[in-house]
């Protein structure tokens, strides 16, 4: 691992929204294909921490680099930066006027990254990978909370992004259809995506993640693998958060 | 009754021709113009939005009679003062600017609250894949915002119809004006304003009907 590139690079991040400041301080690298699962309690400034990796918020302080790139810069065409991240919501926010192909194939034939038949040739593939074929002309209305979020997984993914966001992506979803999602994700995984995810499904990151960010109050306040983290924590606070988790 | 009918009735119908065609002609221009300064209130830009809110308060805060009155002999003279001896505005015209100020105003409330109503994650999904605002707009908000926006249109729709009427006083030939006409040369008041009446309620009662139509089409959809 020590010789991989590194994907994201934040440095002292921070973030207030009026006079709330939600992340205080961060730095955090993450090398390509790695999988880091963000864990802490609500409030704690995971999701915002990851809204603004794609910039879908704007940082107050600190910087953040993606593949060697200042994105934080006002210079930076933020559109271009987006191509190449994908993100899943917890709400899926699937575009309720266009069917499951609609969704996938609208990015890349807007943003002219394919045209119309290949990008039909993705997406097919895409579904395939999720195992949604038969759904490819059904409305997001119809479709059960599982099959949205396995869709809007296909959707990000078909821009052929270089790194996956995840914000709570399970949260949303009645158990029985966490696992669907969870396979999905674990094979792009294997596949060697960098994924960063904000989760509280304790069991996916101890069997898919590389390293767990602990954080809380808007602080890093530990990290390392999964075994270190969740069966060996140092800090106070990581070890009265997961004994409320587990 | 049937004597006015027998010498005015195809007066009267080119009459209704007129406001509709006045009424429709302000619309195109009053969608236009609301969409534009919707998009100017909603946007993330303290200038942009100063300006939707004083176009849309500026025109809800003055009477269309007063507005029809600035624009047709207000305006003119203003040009014509300027140095713009011969410039002239025909009825039709300042009733077009007028009514289009005026149902642009309403329509950009509108349109406002249909863009407000749908779910901003809608958007964020659009820019997360790195779509612009604008294409975001025209692709995933927009057409989601017109759903809600129909019903509203069409009642829009049905006061700028009335509304037409107020434009008898700068003299376009529109249905009250001919009635106006009439009456002047039968005397008949009470006949004269009954069937001007009764011509516009068949017309507005038919759009309702047919927005009513529209909607419940719209709800199966959903």
């Amino acid at each position: 691992m020590a010789d991989k590139k590194i994907m994201v690079k934040v440095d002292h991040l921070k973030k207030h929204f009026g006079k709330l400041e939600v992340i205080k301080d961060l730095s955090v690298e993450i090398e390509e294909g790695e999988v880091v699962v963000l864990l802490g309690p609500s409030g704690s400034g995971k999701s915002t921490f990851l809204r603004c990796l794609n910039q879908l918020e704007t940082v107050s302080g600190g910087t953040i680099e993606i593949d060697g790139k200042v994105i934080t810069d006002r210079h930076v065409d933020i559109n271009k930066v987006r191509e190449n991240i994908g993100m899943v919501f917890q709400h899926f926010n699937l575009f309720n006027n266009k069917n499951v192909l609609q969704n996938i194939m609208l990015a890349p034939v807007e943003l002219k990254v394919m045209n119309k038949e290949e990008a039909r040739k993705r997406a097919d593939e895409l579904l395939e990978r999720v195992g949604l074929t038969d759904k490819a002309d059904v409305y997001p209305a119809q479709l059960s909370g599982g099959q949205k979020q396995r869709v809007a997984i296909a959707r990000a993914l078909a821009m052929n992004p270089d790194i996956m966001l995840f914000d709570e992506p399970t949260s949303a979803l009645d158990p029985e259809m966490v696992g669907e999602v969870l396979a999905v994700m674990k094979e792009l995984a294997a596949d060697g995506m960098t994924m960063v995810v904000v989760t509280h499904e304790i069991g996916f990151a101890r069997e898919v993640a590389d390293r767990i960010l602990f954080m809380d109050g808007g602080y890093l306040v530990e990290e390392g693998t999964p075994d270190e983290i969740l069966n060996h924590p140092k800090e106070a606070r990581t070890i009265d958060f997961l004994n409320k988790v587990l | 009754m049937l004597s006015i009918l027998k010498s005015y009735g195809v007066m009267l119908v080119l009459a209704m021709g007129k406001t509709i065609e006045l009424c429709l002609i302000s619309l195109v221009f009053a969608m236009v113009i609301g969409l534009i300064f919707a998009l100017c209130n909603v946007a993330k830009n303290r200038t942009l939005n100063v300006i939707g809110t004083v176009y849309v308060d500026a025109v809800r805060g003055v009477p269309l009679i007063v507005l029809a009155y600035f624009i047709y002999f207000g305006v003119p003279a203003g040009i014509q003062a300027a140095g713009a001896a011969d410039f002239r505005l025909s009825a039709l015209q300042a009733g077009v600017i007028a009514l289009s100020m005026n149902c642009g105003a309403y329509m950009a409330e509108i349109i406002r609250a249909g863009i407000e109503s749908v779910d901003r994650g809608q958007m964020e999904a659009a820019r997360s894949l790195g779509l612009t605002y604008g294409m975001g707009m025209r692709h995933v908000v927009l057409p989601q915002a017109i759903k809600t926006m129909i019903p509203s249109i069409i009642n829009q729709f049905i006061i700028t119809l009335k509304d037409t009427s107020i434009l008898s006083i700068i003299g376009f030939p529109e249905l009250t004006n001919v009635g106006k006409t009439i009456m002047g040369n039968t005397f008949k008041s009470l006949e004269t304003w009954a069937i001007v009446g009764v011509m516009y309620l068949i017309v507005i009662v038919s759009l309702s009907k047919a927005s009513k139509r529209v909607e419940r089409r719209l709800n199966v959809g959903r």
